[in-house]
């Protein structure tokens, strides 16, 4: 059976992967993925393929940023299979129709909300979680009944190969496909139409995203990235938030999305919290993290020329130290910067963390409120009432008290950004619902037609009277138009 | 007009001043529309009626009754709604509050459309308003008459900074997309939809595009078809067909086109007697443009019922036409208008097919006896929303999403939806400082004692109902001191 190409893109025949996107598209329209029983299968497929290539996986990624064990066991197979099993768990539960209130009118009907899959999904990841950023946005995908097409990052090149070679031959070929390649690749696949684009990466790649998904009428997810700024109140322990700063900042080497970026606190803080860092980086890392096996690198030679350049700023006032050859960044502190500072004009995503001292909170709050909107912001204190002024006096994609990062743990919560830090959210079951069309459902019968007489022409004094005192039923039975 | 940008401005300046945040000036602003809406609705009607001809009951059913619900609602549920959600924990958060912040968004913007001038231009701004945005309004320029009153109106009853009402056309609406929003609402057509959102991908702007299509209507043979016709005859023609959840053509079996037909003229001479043009209920065509429009996709076409145009007063005569071909302009455009194209099917597969060979619609529409064919039809389909043995009537829930899919749109609103829509929901944990055992296990330097541990935590979910509450507290501290002995 030929697959009929999808209006609106006849012209671009010449494009490499038509083919695969239209195949993508039959299988699609076989209606193969909505089955509940393909889904679970496909799920479940995704967790023996973490249980069986778990150590694959902590190779490769050892081979492409040496992520610690733990790291890449935590980030990239148990929370990921936290994903898989939840989605498995809930599945039937989200797949219902959900019932809503009727109105006077309708209320022999069936109203519902019905959940169906958007067609053909387009995942793109990046490089600094490369198993993970793929596979939870698959979770999602898969669990709503979609086809997927992955793309993930060349960068994390061990990784890539690994889900180029490995992946494919767990889930159904006809309906799960994964591209490789770089920007020019990237490019040519996003001229095809897809059902929806899930991209994560940076706020400029993103509006790229966004424009090739207009000329489609695509529907997106953006999670991107920002200055995650913490603000630390004058405490006076600061040891358990030097210890979360720097388990924050240092996972992963600090190439994070929801990293603390930079610190805000007073002078007198900012001197107190010098020696509790040094202490938490020793106790976490060593006399030299460069011997740990528990620190990172840096992904590529670009990455870490990038992160170098903004050692300059502010006065290094722990670590600093790197190596060319390793793309090793000593976990590092900056003091004394300022917000015109290099390290203050871009997300860092490395393993250094500026200090920016402001007399007071208000003027934390100032600082954050004239930058662009971060993926998360973080408050360290232990007066309630302050960390709920931050609350209410910021934005951000999500916000979190007294630790960094924990926030992305819970299935529960919704995990995106706002502004350039990102659209949408998922995670759990949010993710389920971002790769759904929520369909409107009304099913009436064809008797009781009396009923509607009222809302039929002729229109005459009597039938207003009569629709205003039928729309004067209060909540439970608010009619809008009849 | 004047330049967006220092409008635009204030607006976002009137937004960090923070006083459209809290629930009370919410309500205030909802209350007062309230008021502009029962205090003016002769003038709305007025408006209504320069603009489309719209008879005052039209205008009230369709423009008024709609925005008076929403805004009852709004009131009613706005103090649940903007409450922290508290949301299910994990063991390692057991003793933290962890919730969703519902906040704005910040300066929105509503971009309208002229065939529903008024209740498109409302039903939004009351969502945003009630999410606690900033709003700027633009009213479609085609309505002249309601754009007009709109904007003089809103500042008479609402902040004026926080809620400007911009006016113009294609070329001011062009410059006031190339300012910075933090979401746009868009009514219209799928081809400025794109444009509209290619303006918001270069500032990372969310979007809502309320967008249209060619809604299908399927008339199965099994189905009382006077009752099926009537209903369609209503939706359709409704607004002289300029609605965009109108069913656009009816599919149906050869065997009854013709009864459909002499259904369908039975009914409207029941709905508007011997001379429609006499009938106070019956619409016009919004401009000279779309009458022209509309007049040339009856080209070629085979009238059964109707036809008759006067440009001056932009009339058309609701219209049907039969054994119309696919292929045919008439079907390869929203039509937008009161004509009726009746395509036949030989079977509701074929019908089916039909449907999935075109673009995803705005609404399906199909009428039939048979429960289980209607199942399959939702399910081989795909559409904005769907309702079954009769038109329209899913627009009418306000718990129901409203909103398109693939070609007919991207998000949705109505109700809590447009709460959520013009809502950030911002993930909140607020841990304590203390407590610093349990973390222990995440730290470096690693084991695999920690690992093992590690899973445990992050693994495990609990069923607050299983254990109850106090029994898991109990446990949480029980671990934290374990762990505590163990690492110190």
């Amino acid at each position: 059976k030929q697959p009929r190409l999808v209006p609106g893109t006849e012209g671009i025949s010449m494009n490499p992967y038509v083919g695969l996107v239209s195949s993508l598209r039959a299988a699609w329209l076989s209606g193969k993925t909505r089955a509940a029983e393909h889904r679970v299968s496909q799920l479940e497929a995704l967790g023996r393929f973490l249980d069986d290539k778990k150590q694959p996986i902590l190779d490769a990624m050892a081979s492409d940023m040496r992520k610690p064990p733990l790291e890449a066991e935590l980030s990239e197979i148990i929370l990921v299979k936290n994903q898989v099993n939840y989605a498995l768990n809930n599945l039937s539960s989200w797949m219902k129709d959900e019932g809503v209130d009727k109105n006077l009118v309708t209320q022999l009907d069936t109203a519902f909300i019905r959940k169906e899959p958007y067609g053909v999904v387009l995942i793109i990841a990046p490089w600094n979680y490369p198993l993970h950023l793929i596979l939870v946005p698959l979770v999602g995908a898969i669990a709503a009944g979609n086809c997927v097409i992955i793309k993930p990052s060349e960068i994390s090149s061990r990784t890539e190969k690994l889900l180029a070679e490995t992946l494919p031959s767990y889930l159904d070929k006809d309906c799960f496909a994964v591209v490789t390649g770089g920007p020019a690749e990237t490019t040519q696949l996003l001229e095809n139409k897809f059902d929806y684009i899930f991209f994560t990466g940076s706020p400029q790649v993103g509006k790229i995203m966004m424009a090739a998904a207009a000329k489609h009428l695509t529907p997106l997810t953006l999670e991107l990235g920002g200055k995650n700024p913490c603000y630390v109140a004058d405490e006076s322990n600061l040891q358990n938030v030097a210890n979360r700063l720097v388990w924050g900042r240092c996972f992963n080497a600090g190439q994070t999305c929801i990293a603390p970026d930079y610190v805000l606190c007073s002078a007198e803080t900012q001197e107190k919290l010098l020696p509790a860092l040094r202490s938490a980086i020793t106790q976490f890392f060593g006399p030299d993290p460069r011997e740990s096996p528990d620190f990172a690198r840096i992904i590529s030679d670009k990455q870490f020329q990038r992160i170098r350049a903004l050692l300059g700023s502010g006065r290094v006032a722990i670590g600093g130290q790197t190596d060319e050859k390793e793309r090793y960044i000593a976990p590092t502190v900056l003091a004394d910067v300022q917000p015109s500072e290099p390290a203050m004009q871009e997300e860092i995503f490395g393993p250094v963390l500026p200090i920016v001292t402001v007399p007071n909170v208000d003027e934390a709050i100032a600082l954050i409120n004239s930058r662009e909107r971060p993926l998360a912001v973080y408050v360290f204190a232990s007066d309630s009432k302050l960390v709920h002024r931050v609350l209410e006096q910021t934005s951000s994609g999500g916000f979190g008290a007294n630790d960094s990062m924990m926030q992305m743990m819970l299935l529960s919560l919704p995990f995106g950004g706002i502004g350039s830090s990102g659209l949408g959210s998922y995670h759990g079951k949010f993710s389920f619902d971002t790769f759904s069309h929520h369909r409107a459902c009304l099913l009436r019968s064809m008797g009781l037609e009396p009923m509607n007489a009222l809302r039929y022409p002729p229109y005459s004094e009597r039938k207003m009277g009569l629709l205003t005192s039928a729309s004067e039923i209060k909540r439970k039975g608010t009619c809008t138009l009849l | 007009m004047a330049p967006p940008a220092p409008i635009v401005e204030r607006a976002r300046a009137a937004f960090r001043s923070g006083r459209s945040r809290p629930l009370a000036f919410r309500l205030r602003q909802l209350r007062a529309l309230e008021r502009m809406v029962t205090e003016k609705e002769t003038e709305i009607a007025a408006a209504l009626h320069a603009d489309l001809h719209k008879s005052e009951c039209n205008a009230y059913s369709f423009e008024i009754m709609g925005v008076l619900g929403e805004i009852a609602l709004m009131v009613d549920m706005l103090p649940t709604w903007v409450a922290p959600q508290p949301v299910s924990k994990n063991i390692m958060t057991l003793t933290d509050e962890v919730y969703i912040h519902r906040e704005p968004l910040g300066v929105v913007l509503v971009i309208g459309a002229w065939n529903y001038p008024f209740v498109l231009i409302m039903q939004p701004l009351i969502g945003a308003i009630a999410a606690g945005n900033a709003v700027v309004i633009k009213p479609s320029e085609i309505s002249e008459n309601t754009a007009k009153l709109v904007a003089e109106l809103i500042p008479q009853y609402i902040d004026k900074d926080l809620y400007p009402v911009i006016n113009g056309g294609v070329t001011e609406t062009t410059e006031l997309l190339k300012e910075r929003f933090d979401h746009i609402f868009y009514t219209g057509s799928s081809q400025v939809g794109k444009i509209v959102m290619e303006a918001a991908a270069k500032h990372l702007t969310p979007v809502t595009l309320e967008l249209g299509g060619k809604s299908p209507c399927y008339i199965d043979k099994d189905c009382n078809i006077e009752i099926a016709c009537r209903r369609v005859t209503w939706g359709k023609y409704m607004n002289c067909g300029q609605t965009c959840i109108a069913p656009d053509y009816i599919l149906c079996d050869q065997s009854i086109q013709n009864k459909v037909v002499e259904n369908i003229k039975k009914t409207l001479k029941e709905f508007h007697g011997e001379d429609i043009k006499k009938s106070p209920d019956y619409e016009r065509i919004v401009s000279k443009h779309h009458f022209k429009r509309l007049v040339t996709l009856l080209e070629g076409q085979k009238i059964a019922y109707g036809g008759e145009t006067d440009e001056a007063t932009c009339f058309i005569a609701p219209t049907i036409l039969t054994d119309v071909s696919p292929e045919s302009r008439i079907m390869k455009e929203e039509i937008f208008g009161p004509l009726l194209p009746i395509v036949t099917i030989k079977s509701a597969d074929e019908a089916i097919q039909f449907i999935n060979q075109r673009e995803k619609p705005l609404a399906l529409y199909l009428f039939s006896y048979d429960k289980k064919l209607i199942k399959r039809m939702i399910s081989e389909t795909s559409s904005g929303g769907v309702t079954a043995n009769d038109v329209i009537m899913h627009y009418t829930l306000p718990d129901l999403p409203f909103g398109g899919v693939g070609n007919s749109g991207m998000g949705n609103y109505h109700g809590k939806h447009s709460f959520e829509t013009f809502s950030h929901r911002r993930s909140c944990l607020i841990k304590s400082l203390a407590m610093e055992s349990v973390n222990k296990i995440r730290y470096p330097p690693n084991t695999q004692r920690k690992l093992d541990w590690a899973k445990f935590f992050f693994l495990k979910r609990f069923n607050k109902g299983r254990l109850g509450l106090i029994a898991l507290a109990l446990l949480g501290a029980i671990l934290a001191v374990v762990i505590k002995v163990a690492y110190s």
